[in-house]
C-alpha cells in the first residue's frame, strides 16, 4: 500500500472546497451555489448537533432495522475453499437495500431545513423507492426522475414508488439511464430551488453531497468493524463492495481507511468486458473529468463527451463515480476491479443457491469478485462482502436473460 | 482593450444596447454554422455566443438539449467549434465571439491547448456554465493571460457578496441569468429582473448582459431598458430546429426574429 492514512488526514477531507485531492469540488451553475453553500453550512452544524444525530440513530434502529447482521456464509466459504466469507446484510434494511440509510439522513436534513418538496434520481429504482418511502414516512412531496430505459428494466420498483405516493418522471433524453435522470433532477432543482431538497442517491454530485452521503452510509462500516471484532476477534482482511456511484462501498470502506491491514476492493460493472467498451467501469477504464458537479473518473470519448455505458444492472450503469473513490484509487488505498455481466449472473446464482440469499444484480458483482478473491486467500483470513441489496427487483431481468416468461 | 469591451463601450457611447444571439455550433449541421453566424451579424447581432455542444447539458432545457444532440450526431467537437470561429474571422474581425459551454470538453482537450487554440482562432470570451469562480483559479488565469474574457454567470439566488466576488473574476461583461430555471423554460418577470439588474449595476462597473427568457422584441426592449445587452437563445435554437431542412429559409427566419429585437432595442436609444 502506498499511503498510510491517519485519522487526522481523513478528518481533513474533503477540504473546505469539497476536494478530495484533485477530485470532488462544486461544478454547478450559479443558480445552485447559494443552496449548496447553505446546505454545507447547515449540515456542518447538524453533524455536531446531538438532537439531529439522536434522531438519525433512532430512525436507523427502529425504522431501517439496524444494526444489520454480519453473517458467516459457511457453505459458500466451504465451497470456495479459501478465506472465510462473511456477509454484511444491507439487503435486510427496510426497502431492501443500503440506500435507505442515506435517504433517512437527507430527508431529516430537508425537514430541519424546512423544505417540503423532495426530488431524487434513480437507476435501479432502489434509491427512488428508499426516497419515496421516507417521504411517505415524513409527509413530504416526492418526485423521482428515472431514465426511460430503467423504467422498463425496473418496472416493479416503479410500481412500488407509485404506491408510496411518489410521482415518477420517465426521462427520455440522452441515453435514458441514470446519468440522464440525474441531469433532469438537477434541472428540476434549478427551477424549484427555493422549496425543493434534492436527495442524491450516491456519493457523487457537488460538495457537500459526497460528504454527507458518505457520513450517512458509514454506519455500514462502523457496524461491520465492531461485529467483526466481536465475532472473529480481529479486523477483516478484505472488504468487497460493488461500485456504481460508490455509496455502499464508501459506507463500508470509510471506517476502515486508517486500518492499513484491511484491503479494500471496489467492484465495477465490466458489462460485456472492458475491452469491448460496453461497460460501466470508469475507475478501471476511464479518466478524470467533470460531470454532475464534481471532478472524478469518467467514461468519455476523446472530445470529452460522456460515453454511453452498459451493465446488466441498472444501479451500476453510470459513467461517473464518487470523487472520494477517485482519490482512493490514485493514492492506492483501494483496489478497483471489474466483473462482467456473465460473472455477476454466476455470482447471483451461487449466493442464491448456496446460502439462500438472493442478492441484487449490483451486489452480485461484489459476490462474484469476492469468491475469486477468497479462493486465493488462506482459511484463517476473512473477507466481508457488502450485500448492498436484495434481488427481488431483478427477477424480471434474470428471467429474461434465462429466456423464462413470468 | 478586448474586442468585447470595445464593442460594449462603443454601444454605450451611442446610448445603444447589445443584441447577443446564442446558437449551438454544429446545429443543424457543422457546415452551416459559420454561415449562420454571418446571418446573425447581418440581422443586427453585436456579439455572438456560440454554444459548444455537450452530451449532458444540465443547465439547458429541452430546446438546447436537442440542439446539442443534433450537433453531436455530426460529431461536432470543441476543436471543430474553434475552427468554425477561425473561418468566421476570415471575413469578420469586428464581431466578438464568446464560446459558451460546459467544462468537460475543455478539460478533455487540455486547458492550455484550448486557450491557445481559442486565442489563435479569434475567440474573445469564454463562458463555462458549470465553472463557478471558486473552481476557476487554475483555468481563468490561462484565459486572462491571453486576453480572453472570462465571463461568469450571476443568478437570482446570487448574494451581494458573491456578486462582488464574481464580478472581480469577470471581464468583458457579466451574464445575469434572469430566471430560476434552465434555458428556454419560464417567462421572465420584467419588474423583478429590472430591480436585480439595477442592483447589480450598483455592485459592479462591468456591463451586464441578461439572458434566459427573452423571446421577442417586447421582452428584449423591456430587459434592454435596464441592462447593457440582451442574450437571446432558445427562441433562435427552436427556429433552427423547425427550419433545419432548408438553410435559406432558416436564415430568413433567424433574420425575421432578430430584426424586430434590434429595432426595439435601438428605439430605446436616448
Ligand atoms: C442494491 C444496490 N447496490 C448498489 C447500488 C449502486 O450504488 P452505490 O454504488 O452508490 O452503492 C445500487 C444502486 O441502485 C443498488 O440498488
Amino acid at each position: 500500500m502506498s499511503v498510510k492514512l491517519t485519522e487526522e488526514m481523513l478528518s481533513a477531507l474533503p477540504d473546505a472546497r469539497g476536494h478530495f485531492g484533485a477530485f470532488g469540488g462544486r461544478f454547478v451553475s450559479e443558480t445552485l451555489m447559494d443552496s449548496l453553500m447553505t446546505l454545507e453550512k447547515e449540515y456542518a452544524r447538524l453533524k455536531k448537533d446531538p438532537e439531529f444525530q439522536a434522531r438519525f440513530d433512532k430512525e436507523l434502529a427502529d425504522y431501517v432495522g439496524r444494526p444489520t447482521p454480519l453473517y458467516f456464509a459457511e457453505r459458500l466459504s466451504r465451497e470456495t475453499g479459501g478465506a472465510q466469507i462473511w456477509l454484511k446484510r444491507e439487503d435486510l434494511c427496510h426497502t431492501g437495500a443500503h440506500k435507505v440509510n442515506n435517504t433517512i439522513g437527507q430527508a431529516l436534513l430537508a425537514s430541519f431545513l424546512g423544505k417540503k418538496r423532495i426530488i431524487a434520481e434513480t437507476g435501479a429504482g432502489q434509491h427512488g423507492v428508499a426516497t419515496a418511502t421516507v417521504c411517505a414516512r415524513l409527509g413530504l412531496e416526492c418526485h423521482v426522475f428515472m431514465g426511460a430505459e430503467d423504467v422498463q428494466r425496473q418496472s416493479l420498483n416503479v410500481f412500488r414508488m407509485k404506491l408510496l405516493g411518489a410521482t415518477v418522471h420517465a426521462v427520455e433524453g440522452g441515453t435514458k439511464t441514470l446519468k440522464d435522470a440525474m441531469n433532469d433532477a438537477m434541472r428540476d432543482w434549478v427551477a424549484n430551488v427555493d422549496d425543493t431538497f434534492y436527495i442524491i442517491g450516491t456519493v457523487a454530485g457537488p460538495h457537500p453531497y459526497p460528504l454527507l452521503v458518505r457520513d450517512f452510509q458509514s454506519v455500514i462500516g462502523r457496524e461491520t468493524r465492531r461485529q467483526a471484532l466481536e465475532k472473529t476477534g480481529k479486523l477483516p482482511d478484505a472488504l468487497v463492495a460493488c461500485v456504481g456511484g460508490g455509496s455502499n462501498a464508501i459506507g463500508m470502506f470509510y471506517p476502515f481507511l486508517a486500518d492499513e491491514s484491511v484491503e479494500l476492493y471496489g467492484v465495477e460493472a465490466g458489462g460485456l468486458g472492458i475491452d469491448t467498451g460496453k461497460h460501466a467501469a470508469p475507475l478501471c477504464a476511464g479518466r478524470p473529468g467533470v460531470l454532475h458537479g464534481n471532478r472524478t473518473y469518467l467514461m468519455e470519448d476523446e472530445n470529452g463527451q460522456i460515453a454511453g455505458t452498459h451493465s446488466v444492472s441498472a444501479g451500476l450503469d453510470y459513467p461517473g463515480v464518487g470523487p472520494e473513490h477517485s482519490w482512493l484509487k490514485d493514492i492506492g488505498r483501494a483496489h478497483y476491479v471489474s466483473v462482467t455481466d456473465d460473472e455477476a449472473m454466476e455470482g447471483f446464482r451461487k449466493l442464491t443457491r448456496v446460502e439462500g440469499i438472493m442478492p441484487a444484480l449490483e451486489t452480485a458483482h461484489a459476490v462474484a469478485y469476492a469468491i475469486k478473491l477468497a479462493a486465493t486467500m488462506d482459511k484463517d483470513q476473512t473477507v466481508v462482502i457488502n450485500v448492498s441489496g436484495r434481488g427481488d427487483k431483478d427477477i424480471n431481468t434474470v428471467a429474461k436473460l434465462e429466456g423464462i416468461e413470468i | 482593450m478586448s474586442r468585447i469591451e470595445g464593442v460594449l463601450k462603443a454601444l454605450k457611447g451611442q446610448g445603444r444596447k447589445a443584441l447577443i444571439p446564442y446558437i449551438t455550433a454544429g446545429d443543424p449541421h457543422p457546415d452551416v454554422t459559420v454561415d449562420l453566424m454571418h446571418t446573425l451579424v447581418k440581422a443586427g447581432a453585436d456579439i455572438i455566443e456560440l454554444g459548444v455542444p455537450f452530451s449532458d447539458p444540465m443547465a439547458d432545457g429541452p430546446v438546447i438539449q436537442l440542439a446539442c444532440e443534433r450537433a453531436l450526431v455530426h460529431g461536432t467537437s470543441l476543436r471543430q467549434v474553434i475552427a468554425m470561429v477561425k473561418e468566421f474571422r476570415k471575413t469578420d474581425d469586428a464581431t466578438p465571439v464568446v464560446l459558451m459551454g460546459y467544462l468537460n470538453p475543455m478539460e478533455a482537450m487540455g486547458y492550455e491547448t484550448f486557450a491557445d487554440a481559442a486565442k489563435d482562432a479569434g475567440v474573445d470570451g469564454i463562458l463555462t456554465v458549470d465553472l463557478p469562480p471558486e473552481e476557476a483559479d487554475e483555468v481563468a488565469p490561462l484565459f486572462t493571460q491571453r486576453n480572453l474574457d472570462a465571463i461568469f454567470l450571476l443568478a437570482p439566488t446570487t448574494t451581494d457578496d458573491r456578486i462582488r466576488a464574481i464580478s472581480e473574476h469577470s471581464s468583458g461583461y457579466v451574464y445575469y441569468v434572469s430566471i430560476k430555471g434552465v434555458t428556454g423554460s419560464a417567462t421572465i418577470n420584467v419588474d423583478e429582473v429590472a430591480e436585480k439588474v439595477n442592483h447589480i449595476h450598483e455592485l459592479t462597473a462591468l456591463p451586464v448582459g441578461v439572458g434566459f427568457g427573452i423571446r421577442d422584441a417586447e421582452t428584449a426592449a423591456a430587459v434592454g431598458r435596464v441592462s447593457d445587452g440582451v442574450i437571446v437563445g432558445s427562441v433562435l435554437v427552436d427556429t433552427i430546429a423547425r427550419n433545419q431542412a432548408d438553410t435559406d429559409q432558416l436564415k430568413r427566419a433567424l433574420t425575421d426574429l432578430l430584426h424586430p429585437m434590434r429595432e426595439a432595442l435601438d428605439s430605446l436609444a436616448s
